[in-house]
């Protein structure tokens, strides 16, 4: 099987107040169509661009998490195509002086992936084909709005390592606040090329697909891609350079257009927009107020002793990291016990609800006072479980545990008592222990259930033991 | 004073003073406009638009509230400058109908100054022509000579000064575009450093080129206009914050001309062989001047100046090719083309059948230079000549103030005389374009007329950001020139 090469095409919708060159609404999810709109992103004659410059500092922002090399001179370009959903049939992009160029991201275990370029360039505007029409229609809201385009180096072999990629470039833009980069709202899209190495060690004809808008897709379409360049080959023949779709329903990629003619897109730098100087201090400045990216808050979760597992879990969720990080400075104990309740049953609780960490009412201090109850005897593991939906609701631990009554008991002469009941209750359970300890279980278990639950096991388990070890005392 | 007769800045005294009503001023201005319609110098009347802020300008007036230095002062403006609510064409059938929903910075903020718009003014189709004659709506005449164009591509609102319709007009300036028409209408026409007027509202032609300019008959009206104007726009990011005090002062009248000690420097490579005696003869009248006055004239070379017309059309072709594509029918751009056809075969016959033959040539032009293939031996070598050029220029005035020039090789040509001849028009440009080229302000001031009696120009060029040098020069050469400076076309 010869070997995938795979390199992305990444767009990130920036997250900004206003578009990237002019005064209109950036975000436009979900609204009437043609309503964030002006002179300047429908192109009107006389308009003129002028640079967002929040924009272009979440772009530098990114390279230089990206490891990019940072130019001290950035300039836009006109890219040109006639095509209705570019009002001005030209878009602002950027071309041999973007925001960032050479950079790398490691993925978990260590391998780099090379980030050729990022530039910052405006969205288009979207096309709607009604059925059966004659005509199509067209939304702008959308057209001008500011976007990072990251391109990798064909450094990336299985789909698995794409997928990877695509959730780190997501965290580090989450963490940063460039980009929502969710995929389901259009904000990070990409387009995958494809190719198989020949068997000489040189690169095969390359595919592109485009559209793909979700790490799913990306992953089932490069697998597809595998799989039908693979069997040309082995058919003897050749995979043509193409563009093509991706069908979501059939899970198969299919021709949008072959690449025999190449489009010219006559790129110009854009006389309205002056080159803009990337002052050395500025950039400085900007690294100083870095916040903590997911790797490296992977290597500080691996430091505080958390599994691997857990570790890069949360070091790519930036709502769950910060839910940690609270927590784990409001509870001394174990970080490992934080992210087993982070990762485990809170996990389970908020996805059976179809919620997220921050839409849940819990706050940090809420887990850490609950597992503090659970570390000095108050409650049991059982009880802890029990009660977790509630504290899950915003629910203080300590007060729901006393208006339950599930106090652990704890104290020994209650215990005492409590155990010498169930066992004048249960002669016959009692005789089978004598012969078989391991039948103290289910002993065990009928105190727990005489106390509800608020006994604390070890000490009932201790009390049994010593009560069946002294003979005739019953 | 007859109305025609008197300058923007008398005017505006005379509305502040209240010797004159601003809707006085504008009803006058209109019925010339009216009277001088032979001329087609003006597309569309904006009298519905003047009325309304006469009126609105007499009512604060009445209030005791001071409307501006340029209070009711009538102005025309080329019909590439939107003004919201007012038809825009540019000069193209593409534009048929358009009416812009926002106004150029440039006409706000000489509004904000008390003036008045009252017509947009003719123009080579996008600003895209030397004589007017690639009008999509007819060229604008010469009203020193009907059968003559006004030169291009503001030739509507040189020919609207010259014809007395209003004092004050706006036009631009792309390759000498304000100053050509200027010298073949005997008015003055001012292009300023490039970044001093803001181009929000300028339909683009070549947009590191294009450049607002005024058209009047005196150098202070020029300078008030200009000092209204001038300054930084938030809308344009190619815009400078440059101080326009010195360009207030003039408008004021408050310092004297005077050029005594003043180093002007003759261009040789443009002062001799190409030019027509009249213009070698306006260009000698003007070097006399000025030494009477008190400057030293001596010549300097700037051999690069050779390659400026085909630098010149290779920028302003490529920009123009990437400006103009949005004129495709499909937003607000004349369309031609029934639902069904396809996008692509309703923009291929908008394109093809709005824009004019001199503006095709143009934008075809421009996408072979910018071309796959192509860019590096046109485009990109035109950029680094550009640079070239400007250094040499740059250089120039380390030994001199001003460079002087002729405007154009002649005065106004006959109507239809170079139209199948493009060449011979475009090196008609071989003077102005060179200030665009190297983003410099200067000025075509009246310098005479010639042998048959048609007036002609001289141009003056200064480094960047010194406009108000060369206006203190142009009020020299008026204060001298007295009545004769830049006297109304006859009839």
């Amino acid at each position: 099987m010869p070997e995938p090469v795979i390199g992305l095409e990444i767009h990130l919708a920036i997250r900004v107040d206003t578009k990237m060159f002019c005064g209109c609404a950036a975000e436009s999810f979900g609204s009437e169509p043609n309503v964030h709109t002006c002179p300047v992103c429908l192109g009107l004659p006389g308009s003129l661009p002028v640079t967002n410059r929040e924009a272009i500092e979440k772009a530098v922002l990114f390279s230089l998490a990206l490891h990019c090399r940072v130019p001290e001179l950035t300039q836009f370009h006109r890219k040109h195509y006639f095509y209705p959903d570019a009002p001005k049939n030209y878009q602002i992009s950027q071309y041999d002086r973007p925001v960032g160029e050479h950079g790398w991201v490691e993925l978990d275990g260590g391998r780099r992936i090379g980030i050729t370029r990022c530039h910052v360039e405006e969205d288009a505007g979207r096309l709607a084909h009604p059925p059966y029409a004659d005509h199509s229609l067209v939304d702008f809201n959308r057209a001008g709005a500011p976007l990072i385009e990251m391109v990798t180096e064909p450094d990336l072999r299985t789909p698995e390592e794409a997928r990877a990629f695509l959730a780190q470039v997501q965290a580090v833009a989450r963490a940063l606040g460039v980009s929502d980069a969710s995929p389901e709202q259009g904000k990070m899209r990409a387009d995958v090329n494809v190719s198989l190495r020949n068997p000489d060690g040189s690169l095969g004809t390359k595919v592109e697909v485009k559209n793909l808008n979700s790490f799913k897709s990306v992953a089932a379409a490069i697998a597809f891609e595998v799989r039908r360049q693979g069997a040309l080959l082995e058919d003897g023949r050749e995979v043509a350079q193409e563009t093509r779709g991706w069908n979501e329903g059939g899970q198969r990629t299919y021709l949008l257009r072959s690449k025999e003619e190449s489009a010219d897109y006559r790129y110009m730098p854009d006389p309205d927009l002056p080159p803009l100087t990337l002052e050395p201090a500025w950039l400085d400045d900007l690294r100083a107020r870095m916040p903590e990216l997911p790797a490296a808050r992977r290597e500080r979760y691996l430091a505080l002793g958390l599994k691997p597992a857990d570790a890069e879990a949360l070091a790519l969720d930036l709502e769950a990291a910060a839910f940690f990080d609270a927590a784990t400075e409001a509870y001394a104990g174990s970080a490992q016990t934080v992210a087993n309740w982070l990762t485990g049953d809170i996990a389970g609780l908020l996805n059976a609800g179809g919620r997220s960490l921050a839409e849940a009412p819990l706050r940090p201090e809420g887990l850490a006072a609950m597992l503090r109850l659970l570390d000095d005897g108050t409650i049991s593991g059982k009880i802890a479980k029990e009660i977790l939906p509630e504290v899950l609701e915003g629910e203080g631990p300590e007060a729901l545990v006393a208006r339950k009554g599930l106090t652990q008991i704890t104290d020994e002469g209650a215990l005492a008592e409590l155990v010498e009941r169930v066992m004048q209750a249960n002669p016959a359970v009692v005789a089978s222990a004598r012969e078989n300890p391991k039948a103290i279980n289910a002993l065990l278990g009928k105190v727990m259930q005489e106390s509800r639950g608020t006994a604390r096991p070890d000490a009932v388990r201790r009390l049994l033991q010593d009560r069946l070890a002294t003979p005739g005392s019953d | 004073m007859l109305a025609a007769m008197m300058s923007a800045w008398q005017l505006a005294r005379a509305v502040r003073e209240g010797t004159r009503t601003a809707s006085e001023a504008v009803e006058d201005a209109l019925a010339r406009a009216t009277r001088a319609s032979h001329l087609n110098a003006v597309l569309h009347v904006a009298d519905a638009h003047a009325r309304e802020r006469a009126a609105a300008l007499d009512a604060s007036l009445a209030r005791g509230q001071d409307p501006g230095p340029l209070a009711g002062v009538p102005v025309a403006v080329k019909d590439n400058l939107c003004l919201e609510g007012v038809p825009a064409t540019a000069g193209s059938r593409s534009l048929e109908g358009f009416v812009p929903p926002y106004s150029a910075t440039v006409i706000e903020r000489l509004e904000a100054a008390g003036a008045v718009v009252v017509a947009k003014t003719n123009l080579d189709e996008f600003g895209m022509g030397s004589s007017n004659e690639a009008s999509a709506f007819g060229p604008a005449l010469n009203p020193w000579d009907t059968e003559r164009v006004p030169g291009g591509s503001s030739g509507g609102s040189a020919a609207a000064v010259a014809a007395g319709i209003v004092p004050l007009a706006l036009g631009t300036d792309t390759g000498g575009s304000v100053r050509l028409p200027a010298s073949f209408c005997g008015v003055l026409g001012f292009k300023p450093t490039y970044g001093r007027l803001s181009r929000y509202g300028v339909v683009a032609y070549a947009s590191s080129l294009d450049q607002v300019g005024v058209l009047t008959r005196s150098t202070r009206d020029a300078a008030m206009a200009l000092a209204a104007m001038a300054g930084v726009d938030p809308l344009d990011g190619t815009s400078l914050a440059a101080d326009a005090g010195d360009l207030r002062a003039l408008g004021e009248g408050s310092e004297g001309p005077d050029v005594r000690g003043l180093r002007v420097a003759v261009v040789s490579e443009l002062s001799g062989e190409g030019n027509a005696p009249g213009v070698l003869e306006a260009l000698d009248r003007t070097a006399a001047r000025l030494r009477e006055l008190g400057a030293e004239v001596r010549e300097v070379s700037v051999p690069s100046v050779r390659h400026a017309v085909a630098t010149y059309y290779l920028v302003a072709t490529a920009e123009a090719s990437s400006n103009l594509a949005r004129y495709d029918g499909m937003i607000y751009s004349t369309r031609l083309g029934e639902d069904g056809d396809g996008q692509e075969a309703v923009m291929r016959r908008s394109r093809g059948r709005t824009l004019g033959r001199e503006v095709r040539r143009r934008v075809l032009m421009g996408s072979f230079a910018l071309s796959a293939g192509y860019y590096d031996a046109y485009y990109g070598k035109a950029l680094r000549v550009r640079r070239v050029i400007a250094d040499e220029l740059a250089r120039a005035f380390e030994g001199a103030d001003v460079l002087l020039t002729p405007t154009a090789p002649t005065a106004a040509y006959r109507l239809g005389e170079k139209l199948d001849d493009p060449l011979a028009m475009y090196v008609g440009d071989v003077c102005t374009c060179l200030a665009n080229l190297a983003g410099l302000p200067a000025m075509s001031v009246p310098a005479g007329r010639t042998a048959e009696g048609l007036p002609v120009g001289v141009q003056l060029m200064a480094p960047a950001l010194h406009d108000a040098r060369l206006l203190q020069v142009a009020a020299a050469l008026e204060a001298a020139a007295g009545d004769d400076f830049a006297p109304l076309a006859p009839g």
